[in-house]
């Protein structure tokens, strides 16, 4: 088939994977743009089998089968709490293959079998790839490591991290320039990739669990840059759209989380926020007899007698995995005709929109997952805000101006402003940002200490009496 | 010259395509994140085109054997990319009628 047939395709495959974007914008058209992106993807693939310059394909089928299990194993067995993993997984995978593809590439090109001549183009595109790639696999590893709990999620300051990072840079650095001046062998870009892959794991170790959000993003936007730099190595029109349309929506997803805690990309990648945490005795004494806390026989009554009601969810609602018996209460209390709506903050969770998949799944209907803005003027005309797992997101002390606070000026949702406030959690430990929440003693809260689970078990055991 | 007008031309697509991904994906609400990520995640999977090509031409063992893994690789990434997303996306429900 001729190159201009096969263009054709990939443009058809190109557009398919806009209109599949595009579809994202609405729950109802979703399912069906991911289709269309899947679509896309594989007239991309059959298109492709057909070049001639494959000249065998036993090959390719056991790297197609292999990948594809892989693939549907994780993508079926993966629990909802889960999916920050997994992507972070995919996402390596796809970092890694664009490194090892154009590294072989190369090796090809070295031999005269891929381009008659090895241009400039092609060996700052192979760089760009191997350096990425590289990155991307190795930081998505020390992701999903720390995700699941293989690695601790605090920030993992090693001393002299600053100097190694800029050590590891100087060094892919130069063998990047090595390359393009001296394109005769492929011994930089071997040296290079291991470097970029180490860099990878010194840049997420100092980041905290909670600012993985921010990593996931990041690296999902490596790794479409990788493949729009494997594409100009191939010169493949197809990749260069995909790899910089994934480009921008991790670009934007990074932007999005670090406005929503009001720090700077530099703030969460280098300044290892969330390595110094309060201790539990300092914290016990900032909160010293002037915490109440009720039973879930209280809360019960409470929210009986409530019109409104608005639940925050934060990540440790996925930790207690307390998703299902939440929509549990929210069935029941509209059954009593209490208006129940969800306030989600930008980075509750592990993963930008993480909660609103967890409430999906517990069938909880996405009307009712509102975003910070659109809630945050109601909390006045609300009876009772439930806080479940959830700490520096509705932390009041964000508002002041002292900019030593991690959290200094993030917007936080307005549960402060409820008439009263329920906050669910095991004890007074801080959270993430490692200074205490004054809302836990404020005059309308009351602590429902315990598992999240059990306390929203017990609380809609009690309701179900009245 | 020729190969300098090669490279405008691949950056010419890559700019346009960014001006296309930033209007369209600036419209996804937050209540989608998740699945735009892990979709967008999966069509990064692409590079899977570009190691096809670099696995079948099996010009040495030592490209074979990368384009090999390559694939396997970016093949996980593709399947398991739009599946999980199916997953999710078959999740969300509106208010019952």
């Amino acid at each position: 088939m001729s190159q201009a047939f096969i263009d054709l395709f990939y443009l058809l495959a190109a557009a398919l994977f806009i209109l599949g974007l595009r579809d994202m914008s609405h729950p109802r058209r979703a399912v069906r743009g991911n289709l269309f992106g899947s679509a896309g993807m594989l007239v991309a693939i059959v298109v492709t089998l057909l070049d001639h310059r494959i000249v065998s394909f036993e090959i390719i089928i056991v790297g197609l089968v292999s990948g594809a299990l892989i693939g549907a194993i994780m993508a079926y067995r993966v629990p909802m709490t889960g999916i920050p993993q997994v992507v972070a997984v995919f996402n390596g995978f796809g970092g890694g293959a664009s490194a090892l593809a154009v590294g072989a590439a190369l090796e090809e090109a070295l031999k005269g079998g891929f381009v008659e001549e090895i241009s400039v183009q092609f060996t700052i595109s192979s760089v760009a790839a191997g350096l990425i790639g590289g990155v991307a696999l190795t930081g998505s590893a020390i992701a999903f490591g720390k995700l699941q709990g293989l690695i601790p999620e605090r920030p993992i300051l090693l001393p002299g991290r600053h100097v190694i990072n800029v050590v590891l840079a100087l060094i892919c650095l130069g063998l990047s320039v090595w390359l393009i001046l001296d394109p005769t062998s492929s011994v930089p870009f071997w040296l290079l990739v291991p470097a970029a892959a180490v860099l990878g794991i010194f840049l997420v170790l100092p980041i905290g669990g909670a600012d993985m959000p921010v990593v996931i993003a990041l690296l999902n936007s490596y790794s479409g840059l990788a493949a729009a730099g494997h594409g100009w190595v191939l010169n493949n029109s197809v990749l260069i759209i995909a790899g910089s349309l994934v480009g921008t929506a991790g670009f934007i997803l990074t932007v999005l989380m670090c406005r929503a805690m009001n720090r700077s990309l530099t703030n969460v990648i280098f300044a290892g926020v969330g390595a110094e945490v309060a201790t539990t005795a300092e914290t016990e004494d900032i909160y010293a007899g002037r915490v109440k806390s009720a039973s879930p026989d209280d809360v019960a009554l409470l929210m009986d007698g409530s019109r409104r009601v608005v639940i925050v969810p934060g990540y440790g609602m996925a930790a207690a995995q307390a998703q299902y018996v939440v929509g549990d209460l929210v069935a029941l209390l509209e059954d009593r005709g209490v208006e129940v709506e969800f306030a989600i903050h930008p980075v509750a969770g592990r993963m930008p929109g993480h909660m609103n998949v967890l409430l999906a799944e517990a069938d909880v209907p996405y009307e009712k997952l509102k975003e910070m803005d659109e809630v945050n003027s109601t909390f006045q005309q609300t009876d009772v805000a439930l806080v479940i797992g959830a700490n520096d997101v509705v932390n009041p002390m964000a508002r002041e101006a002292d900019p030593s606070l991690p959290i200094a000026g993030m917007p936080i949702i307005n549960v402060d402003e409820a008439q009263s406030v329920i906050v669910v959690k095991r004890s007074l430990s801080p959270g993430f940002a490692g200074i205490p929440n004054p809302l836990f003693v404020a005059d309308n809260t009351l602590m429902l200490f315990g598992d999240g689970r059990d306390m929203i078990q017990a609380l809609v055991a009690a309701l179900k009496e009245f | 010259m020729e190969e300098l007008s090669i490279f405008v031309k691949a950056l010419t697509i890559f700019v346009l395509a960014l001006f296309v991904g930033f209007e369209v994906i600036r419209k996804v609400p937050p209540l989608l994140h998740t699945p735009l990520m892990s979709g967008a995640n999966a069509i990064s999977g692409i590079t899977l085109v570009g190691t096809l090509v670099t696995a079948g031409q099996q010009l040495t063992l030592f490209t074979t054997i990368l384009g090999v893994v390559a694939v396997a690789m970016a093949t996980a990434n593709v399947v398991g990319g739009f599946l999980v997303t199916h997953r999710m996306l078959g999740m969300f429900r509106g208010r019952k009628a």
